[in-house]
């Protein structure tokens, strides 16, 4: 305003007005006003304010943190290996003792309630969830089995992100034969059960992790597949595309650059509710025998392992279902509190 | 809609063929020796193979595999390997014993499922409410297999009211536990699916218009809110009849069925692998999973008479744009 006002009094003074250096001092804090009240603010600012707003999705954030820092650390908490037998030297008799299916036995926090020391063959050891059938210590076990169901994770995030990804955006993006094509072939892929693919591929590889992750490699994109093509069909049509090609943008250039920033809500969403189905997937197959095979561990072998002895020992069965189960319960809550974060609904507002 | 219905038919047989092709190939290409003993003759083994006829062209011999299905309906005449024991006997008994299940199960899933979202959305935020939105979080985040296990624990072991493993001889005694951990999944699914489109029925304008004209109670659930909310969780069972495929292998495992999903877990993990009952399965399981996604697809359109009015509107435009296309020539 004032500098208009300025402007019109300097032509009125027929040009003999000369500007000093006031005249270029910005404005800013004279007549514009911020709104404070309904700030703007960005993308994954809002995302992240809304995120931990939701209380269950924090717990369930807190949760995966909480079993990642246990799966890292816990196995070197002690000093037992995931396959090592505990055993002790007994003088009296001059056998060797395995310290088979103990019961969780803690020195520590027996001294502290009873105020006496135990007085076994192991007063010195500590097993925080005891000991599996063959004097294996559990505590161990369960984080290293928890790690395979993070590895699993992972590998899930990564086939979401690079196949079911990238087939999707493209089947979308060229439409026409290329699309029917793809879509084709994802139909007869998704009528074949996951079950049947292990199978298969029980005949020719060997039993254990790897055909575990392969057969997930063969099922697992599918899903984030439809999602990332009905996005890009939401997409492609819109002017902004128009526009980049105008410019000359080559295809690629368009679909991860143009387009895949624009889908990553419902893409991040669909990826947070596969995990707890991948881990499962792979806690099951290690349940019936195709998973994981001995020495190592898995939760799911953990619980078969459980479920043999459930009915002498129903301790053992305890620690990895629990792991197990608050670890879907925990994805599938950051997972409703990023879908809710991503896309907000109005009335959510 | 006939014609969808056709298309569709279709495309499932077209899509099982290819499965059915991609599976034999896969298990016959594997490397292995169906006759290990190092005693045979070459002659002896040569006669075997031509017995069994795997001297001719893989395409041939997967000819005759698919002949021999359509023909006999059985997967093949040969005994497996696995305890000698015909498929053609051992199969039929296992689907029996698993159909009985997943039959229970279904039901057991569906209807009280049904019955509790129907009972949380007409007590939005009392007690049922509560209870179904606890049992679908239950559902979704427990895996079926930690349910069983504490149910088996529990209720034959601490508490003996069931039987601890199925039996033929108490079918209906034994088969309730079984059946109920299956379908917890299914069941909260379908609590918290109905529950949320009853809730959105309940909320339109037309059930306001019908509650102003005066109707109430039973006759406005069954005629106006129902019908309508039922339709899309037609959508939600097609998956979750899937889900029961898979859960079949673990509950079979913890209550001691012998049914298809154990077959298939010895076929797998026990000694040797058994190419024939792979296979056999392999095909079994994809028909089962695309006969079901299939029938319910038809089930859907049936229902759904939004489905064959869009059509119809589709095809009425089509034959309007052909009339104008001349003209415009």
């Amino acid at each position: 305003m004032s500098r208009k006002n300025k402007k019109t009094v300097s032509e009125a003074a027929v040009n003999t007005y000369v500007p000093s250096a006031e005249d270029f001092v910005l404005d800013v804090n004279r007549d514009i006003t911020t709104d404070r009240n309904f700030a703007s603010q960005g993308f994954w600012k809002g995302v992240c304010t809304r995120f931990f707003k939701n209380t269950r999705a924090v717990i369930g954030l807190v949760i995966i943190v909480l079993i990642i820092i246990f799966a890292l650390i816990g196995p070197s908490l002690n000093q037992y290996g995931y396959s090592d037998i505990v055993s002790v030297y007994d003088e009296e008799t001059g056998k060797e003792i395995t310290a088979r299916s103990m019961p969780p036995h803690i020195p520590a926090l027996h001294k502290l309630f009873t105020g006496e020391d135990y007085d076994d063959l192991f007063a010195e050891h500590t097993f925080i969830f005891g000991t599996d059938s063959l004097g294996r210590d559990l505590w161990t076990r369960v984080w290293y089995g928890a790690r395979v169901s993070l590895l699993i994770a992972f590998v899930t995030i990564f086939i979401d992100m690079i196949v079911g990804m990238s087939f999707g955006l493209i089947s979308g993006f060229f439409g026409g034969v290329t699309d029917s094509f793809m879509q084709r072939f994802v139909e007869i892929a998704n009528s074949i059960p996951r079950l049947v693919i292990v199978g298969v591929l029980a005949t020719f590889m060997t039993k254990g992790i790897g055909l575990v992750i392969v057969a997930l490699l063969l099922t697992e994109w599918i899903g984030m597949s439809k999602i990332a093509r009905a996005e890009m069909l939401k997409i492609k049509n819109m002017e902004y595309i128009m526009a980049s090609r105008t410019l000359g943008a080559k295809s690629g250039r368009i679909i991860f650059k143009d387009v895949l920033p624009n889908t990553i809500g419902p893409i991040i969403t669909q990826m947070m509710f596969s995990i707890p189905t991948a881990i499962f997937t792979e806690a099951f197959l290690s349940f019936v025998g195709v998973g994981i095979m001995l020495p190592q561990c898995s939760v799911g072998s953990l619980i078969e392992d459980g479920f043999n002895n459930i009915t002498t020992l129903p301790y053992q069965i305890l620690p990895p279902i629990l792991v197990l189960a608050f670890l879907m319960l925990a994805f599938n809550f950051v997972g409703d509190g990023l879908r809710e974060a991503l896309a907000p609904r109005i009335e959510d507002m | 809609m006939a014609k969808y219905i056709f298309k569709r038919i279709i495309m499932a047989i077209v899509t099982l063929f290819i499965i059915t092709f991609l599976l034999f190939m896969l298990v016959r290409i594997m490397p292995g020796n169906p006759f290990p003993s190092e005693r045979m003759s070459a002659e002896a083994i040569e006669k075997k193979r031509a017995e069994m006829g795997l001297d001719k062209p893989i395409l041939v011999q997967f000819g005759d595999y698919i002949a021999n299905i359509v023909s006999t309906g059985s997967f093949g005449k040969g005994s497996s390997l696995y305890n000698g024991a015909p498929i053609a006997t051992v199969l039929p008994k296992a689907m029996g014993n698993s159909f009985k299940i997943g039959g229970i199960a279904i039901c057991f899933g569906v209807f009280i499922g049904l019955v509790l979202g129907i009972a949380a959305a007409l007590n939005r935020g009392k007690f049922w409410d509560v209870f179904c939105t606890v049992l679908s979080i239950i559902g979704v985040c427990i895996p079926s297999y930690v349910f069983m296990i504490f149910l088996q624990y529990f209720f034959a072991y601490k508490l003996p009211v069931f039987p601890f493993y199925f039996n033929n001889r108490q079918f209906f005694v034994s088969s309730i536990m079984p059946a109920l951990s299956l379908s917890l999944f299914s069941m909260s699914t379908v609590a918290r699916f109905t529950r949320n489109e009853m809730v959105e029925v309940m909320d339109s304008d037309y059930v306001l218009l019908a509650e102003s004209k005066g109707m109430y109670g039973t006759k406005l659930v069954t005629r106006h809110i129902l019908r309508n909310a039922l339709i899309p969780i037609v959508t939600v069972i097609a998956p979750l009849i899937v889900d029961l495929l898979t859960g079949a292998l673990v509950v079979e495992k913890i209550y001691g069925i012998n049914g298809i999903g154990k077959l298939m877990v010895d076929a797998i993990t026990g000694e040797g692998i058994d190419y024939n009952y792979v296979l056999a399965l392999g095909i079994l399981y994809s028909t089962l999973y695309i006969g079901i996604m299939l029938l319910l697809d038809i089930v859907y359109c049936l229902l759904d008479p939004r489905i064959r009015v869009t059509e119809k509107k589709g095809k009425r435009r089509r034959e309007a744009e052909k009339k104008e296309a001349p003209a415009a020539a």
